[in-house]
């Protein structure tokens, strides 16, 4: 009898000095004073032989309990201390967070690259490729196969740069215009054609609006049956989602250009009243594009069959274009590598025009 | 190209306001770029009386006026010293925008006396002051202030002074309608394929066809001649002047024009001189029909239009002396040359005031040869400008009776016969005309009577049109040389019709494999990709001109590397003649100029191409950037600066994410004398193929570029990277993920300096390339112990056993072969 009533004594004495242990030490001492080999309720333990077996069946299960509860409590009281450990370690462990982190360059990418790719996106949703030429060309890409004879007063509309002549006197152009690749495409691959042909463009002319080497973006399609309804639709989409508006509207206006016939510059409605240009509403129109049907003597040049194919071409100025989109005021320091400019105009790297992801 | 609203009428009957015919000039495509509409600029100026005018109490030079204005009485401050009692004069109320001296008119005290309001000169107004002979003729009338501000009659006449006016005018009438200036003057773009823009008549013909109105040309009539042609005409040049038409008429009397032409000439901007040269201006821009007037007297003998020479020279009408006229069409009498044909006439046989017997020139002359004289001569002239366009080829007898009345309406004078070199151009070949090319073309479906209709309009003779599938043989009218075929006519056709009869017309799908394509080339994802890893890195994009300047390319291709065919030949500077054939120098003066402006660290970067050859294989798609970084500051102490290794790291970025391991590159020397010698390299594929360049720009090229060092670069050579390996398909190799815990053993070495690191780890990798999997340096150390000019290098190599654990003796082993395969390859020694 007397096992069994002395157990509420112990566990409370026992719960008392584990409560008050304060380190690991104490506690250990605590266990092996109860539950070691020669510790109190060990000792209880082993009188359990002695009983008979109905003191056995009262006695057995409360020492064990008894037995497990002060294991627990010890454990617990353990890892209570080990967390309070740490804690203690860790408050002497305070960083001031408001110090800045060790520093990262930031890079951008040109808003004029991140525009040819936000085009290329578009028409390669319509079946366009991206197709490229050289910036050094001949007299004959460059004008001669796009209907510009020798002495043709439309050669003046272009300020050309002209390389040192030749020992023949013969003499390279900076290209004046993209147009010379949808020579270099005709010429080297069969229709059905729809490429577009971003690059650098050269002519000799600087002031506010002008820089002597800019880019452009050129689109050709060449086919059996592509006529200038297929160029207003395209060119009206593609731009209409360039712009990132719903409602765009284009009207085509009758221009000239030696190697489209007929030939039309593209506007696109907008509204300039606020002081800036919002494309997409207003009751103004705004000049983006030369475009016209590819003109018989190009194809003829090109070794096509103007009786069977035929296509449209584009052209457009990818600087001013970025402007009107982006907002830039003024086209030079596209070309002045100024870190603020770029930083504040330029896109992020991972910024990946899609059609799927958006433009911008 | 200037016209008036009221010149056009004269061609154009038709009730459109000026907005409409605006509107419908830009859909024909005569692209309107300037407007101006004297009534609506001037509209803010009223004509006033100035009632009486005191001394202004603070300012000898002004006056106190009170004025009877459109808005009543008012006090006006005045600085004009015209201005006076009874003057008739222009007032701008307050608020109005005074364009001349771009101010709006404040109500704000002028030294102490409130102005309500201004009076004008035509200056301020930026109206043509046309009364300005008012000022002059009543100059007796304000003359006494002018000399008691202690004036001359010269600083008093320059100093001007509000404008004047008729006293009859009304107080309040618009000075629009009190100048005479209503008449609207319209500027637009002549396209080069359209010289009959270049006239009023071809313009009202245009617009008339688009719809605006009836096109109205009287017929010339031929003024009978009195008398044989005294000057004799001939061209022995057919190809550069195919036809001379001359004219005499004598006994005239030169004087001004009329009123009307004056003033159509003054809108557009030409000043009238007298009727013999202003008729010619005028028809000029009437008819796009240049014509050349002589004073017969001048002249020596008869006229003969042939091709000049060497030897030929004369003073042009611009008082410029021209010499060397070889292959120019020379318009020559028995003095020499007198002029060049279609571009400009010569001083000495020019009309003057007195002439009294002049000469009219109507001839054609071909557009190359004008064009080629135009640039060659510098020359730029209204006749120069329609020839070498084009002027209409049988424009000859027309422009010479137009000019005979007029000079004969105003100066009186007895004609001659008209008397003819050569032969007009024949009329242009006509042209086979499909009129399915319109649908096929435009996509528009038209009536064949509507295309006949348009046709006609223009110009064009149809003839009697027969179906819509057959061909019609359309006649050309002279004056349209740029249609040649029928994908003209269409343009014509569609113009006139407007382009909003389009149809919309997606484009149809593509019958080709859609799935699989790439839009892109190699090169050009090369591009994009390699792009956006710089940028992430830290670098900032631009984009540089092409070209530089030649002496500094020679610091990069040394001075024998230099080529002509990649000098511009008329560079827009000096300094910028030269195809780049590095972007380094570019982007090394960007660096300095932005640290020039405060900016501490500059990474940039451009990827473009540069140029070694004129060939089309000769142009380059490279990525380069540099970086020029001052010390970086950081409050915990460590950041590695940027320095050859950092650029290596960044090229190793750019290889790895075109699927090119940094690893399998070898590195070469610096890769030209712009380079730092010890502190760059080169990444190559085997002696013979660099694919990149890094490390420290040579302090030399920095100093002649004026910058900074150092200066930190790098280029990827990206069209000579090989292709990296073709895949058969798109699923991955499975992963062959080891099981076994790598093992990792330390070495020392000692080596001489000159030995370098990539050869150690290379030596020790291949000793056992099985089981090696890596080999890393984590030390070099100089120093103690190591012995004079030799360097301890320490590198962990990494041995991955496969299938079963390795015993000591075999992980012993691999360590041995280690040792003895560094010490082979470079002499290496354990370090003790």
């Amino acid at each position: 009898m007397a096992v069994i009533d002395d157990l509420p004594k112990i566990e409370s004495e026992a719960a008392k000095a584990i409560a008050a242990a304060g380190d690991e030490a104490s506690l250990e001492s605590i266990r092996v004073a109860e539950l070691g080999k020669k510790g109190r309720v060990s000792l209880l333990m082993r009188e359990l032989g002695g009983m008979t077996p109905e003191q056995r069946t009262t006695a057995g299960p409360a020492l064990n309990g008894l037995k497990d509860r002060l294991g627990a409590a010890i454990n617990a009281r353990k890892a209570e201390l080990e967390a309070a450990a740490i804690n203690a370690r860790l408050e002497t462990e305070r960083e001031d967070l408001t110090l800045p982190p060790r520093p990262e360059a930031v890079g951008a990418l040109h808003p004029v690259m991140q525009v040819f790719e936000e085009l290329a996106a578009i028409f390669a949703d319509m079946g366009f490729s991206v197709a490229e030429g050289p910036d050094i060309e001949d007299d004959f890409h460059n004008f001669t196969a796009l209907n510009f004879p020798a002495g043709h007063p439309a050669r003046e509309m272009h300020d050309t740069f002209f390389l040192k002549p030749d020992a023949e006197g013969q003499r390279k152009v900076l290209r004046t215009h993209t147009s010379p690749v949808q020579i270099r495409t005709m010429m080297t691959q069969a229709p059905p054609i729809r490429v577009i042909i971003p690059g650098r463009v050269y002519r000799k002319d600087w002031d506010a609006t002008h820089t002597p080497m800019f880019h452009q973006i050129e689109g050709l399609m060449i086919d059996k049956s592509t006529h200038m309804g297929h160029l207003k639709t395209c060119l009206t989409e593609a731009f209409s989602r360039f712009f990132e508006v719903p409602t765009a509207q284009s009207r085509l206006r009758p221009h000239y250009f030696p190697f489209t016939e007929p030939s039309a510059e593209m506007d696109m409605r907008c509204d300039r009243s606020g002081g800036e240009i919002k494309v997409g509403e207003g009751n103004d129109w705004l000049e983006i594009l030369g475009c016209g049907m590819v003109h018989p003597n190009v194809l003829r040049n090109c070794n096509l069959d103007p009786e069977e194919y035929q296509g449209f071409a584009f052209g457009l100025g990818v600087d001013r274009l970025a402007m009107l989109k982006y907002g830039m005021p003024d086209l030079r320091p596209y070309f002045e590598a100024d870190v603020d400019w770029i930083k504040h105009y330029g896109f992020k790297p991972w910024l990946l025009p899609t059609v799927t992801g958006g433009l911008s | 190209m200037k016209f008036t609203l009221s010149w056009l009428k004269a061609y154009l009957d038709t009730d459109a306001d000026l907005a409409a015919i605006i509107d419908a000039m830009t859909l024909a495509g005569l692209e309107v770029e300037h407007v101006h509409d004297p009534r609506e600029a001037l509209k803010q100026f009223t004509v006033c009386r100035i009632v009486s005018a005191k001394q202004h109490p603070n300012a000898d030079k002004l006056q106190v006026c009170q004025v009877d204005t459109v808005d009543g009485p008012k006090e006006i401050v005045c600085g004009g010293l015209n201005a006076r009692p009874g003057l008739v004069t222009a007032y701008a109320p307050i608020g109005a925008y005074i364009p001349g001296s771009g101010i709006t008119l404040v109500p704000k005290p002028v030294r102490g006396v409130v102005s309500n309001g201004m009076l004008c000169s035509g200056g301020e107004m930026d109206a043509d002051e046309d009364p300005f002979r008012l000022r002059i003729a009543r100059f007796e009338d304000w003359q006494p202030r002018a000399h008691a501000l202690g004036l001359t009659d010269e600083q008093a006449i320059a100093d001007g002074g509000i404008i004047e006016l008729p006293d009859d005018l009304k107080v309040g009438t618009p000075v629009a309608d009190a100048l005479g200036a209503t008449d609207p003057v319209i500027d637009f773009e002549v396209t080069p394929n359209r010289p009959d823009w270049l006239g009023v008549t071809g313009i009202a013909r245009d617009l008339a066809a688009k719809g605006v109105g009836k096109f109205k040309l009287p017929k010339v009539d031929a003024v009978k001649g009195k008398f044989p042609c005294p000057v004799n005409v001939s061209t022995h040049a057919p190809g550069a002047c195919p036809v001379f038409y001359g004219r005499l008429i004598r006994g005239v009397k030169n004087g001004p024009s009329p009123d009307w032409m004056q003033k159509r000439l003054k809108a557009i901007g030409i000043n009238p001189k007298n009727m013999l040269v202003d008729v010619t201006n005028y028809l000029s821009f009437d008819r796009a029909r240049p014509l050349h007037v002589y004073d017969a007297a001048k002249l020596t003998g008869g006229i003969v239009a042939r091709l000049g020479a060497a030897t030929d020279s004369f003073e042009a009408l611009d008082g410029k002396t021209y010499s060397d006229l070889s292959a120019m069409c020379v318009i020559a009498d028995g003095s020499g040359a007198i002029g060049l044909g279609g571009v400009m006439g010569g001083t000495s046989t020019g009309v003057s005031i007195d002439t009294t017997d002049v000469f009219i020139e109507a001839a054609w002359f071909d557009p190359n040869r004008t064009a080629r004289t135009g640039r060659a001569t510098g020359i730029i002239s209204d006749a120069r400008y329609r020839y070498e366009r084009g002027v209409d080829p049988q424009s000859q007898r027309d422009g010479m009776e137009l000019a005979t009345r007029l000079i004969m309406e105003t100066c009186g004078g007895e004609p001659s016969e008209v008397v003819i070199a050569g032969a007009d151009p024949a009329a242009r070949t006509p042209v086979d005309f499909k009129p399915r090319d319109m649908a096929r073309l435009t996509g528009v479906k038209m009536k064949p009577a509507r295309m006949a209709s348009i046709l006609r309009d223009l110009g064009f003779d149809p003839g009697k049109p027969g179906a819509k599938d057959e061909s019609w043989t359309v006649a050309v009218p002279t004056f349209r040389p740029d249609v040649e075929g029928s994908a003209d006519l269409v343009e014509e056709l569609i113009r006139i019709e407007g382009f909003d009869a389009l149809p919309d017309a997606p484009l149809p799908p593509l019958d080709n494999e859609r799935e699989s394509r790439v839009v892109v080339t190699p090169l050009q994802n090369r591009v994009r990709t390699t792009r956006r890893v710089l940028a992430a890195r830290g670098f900032l994009e631009t984009v540089t001109w092409s070209f530089m300047s030649r002496e500094k390319a020679a610091l990069v291709v040394g001075g024998n590397g230099l080529s002509d065919a990649l000098t511009i030949d008329n560079p827009i500077a000096s300094d910028l003649d030269y195809m780049r054939p590095t972007m380094l120098a570019n982007l090394a003066e960007a660096a300095q100029r932005n640290a020039d402006h405060g900016a501490e660290d500059v990474r940039l970067f451009e990827a473009g191409p540069v140029y070694l050859s004129d060939q089309p294989d000769g142009q380059h798609a490279q990525i380069a950037a540099v970086v020029r970084a001052s010390k970086a500051r950081n409050w915990s102490g460590a950041v590695a600066g940027y320095d050859a290794y950092a650029a290596k790291a960044d090229l190793f970025a750019m290889l790895g994410a075109l699927d090119q391991p940094g690893e399998r590159f070898q590195i070469g020397p610096a890769a030209g004398a712009h380079w730092h010698p010890g502190r760059a390299g080169t990444l190559k594929l085997g002696p013979k193929l660099t694919v990149a360049a890094f490390g420290e720009l040579h302090p030399g090229f920095l100093k002649a570029l004026r910058v900074d060092g150092p200066v930190i670069a790098l280029e990827l050579y990206l069209d000579a990277i090989p292709a990296a390996k073709a895949k058969a398909g798109k699923t991955k190799p499975l992963l062959d993920k080891a099981d076994l815990t790598p093992i990792r053993r330390d070495f020392a070495f000692v080596v001489e300096e000159t030995v370098s690191a990539g050869d150690i780890l290379r030596a020790a990798a291949k000793a056992d390339p099985k089981l090696i999997t890596a080999a890393k340096v984590f030390d070099v150390y100089r120093g103690a112990g190591v012995g004079e000019g030799k360097k301890s290098v320490a590198i962990e190599i990494t041995i991955q056993p496969r299938g079963e654990a390795l015993k000591d003796a075999e992980i012993e082993k691999i360590a041995g072969s280690v040792v003895a395969a560094v010490a082979k390859a470079t002499g290496g020694v354990l370090r003790g």
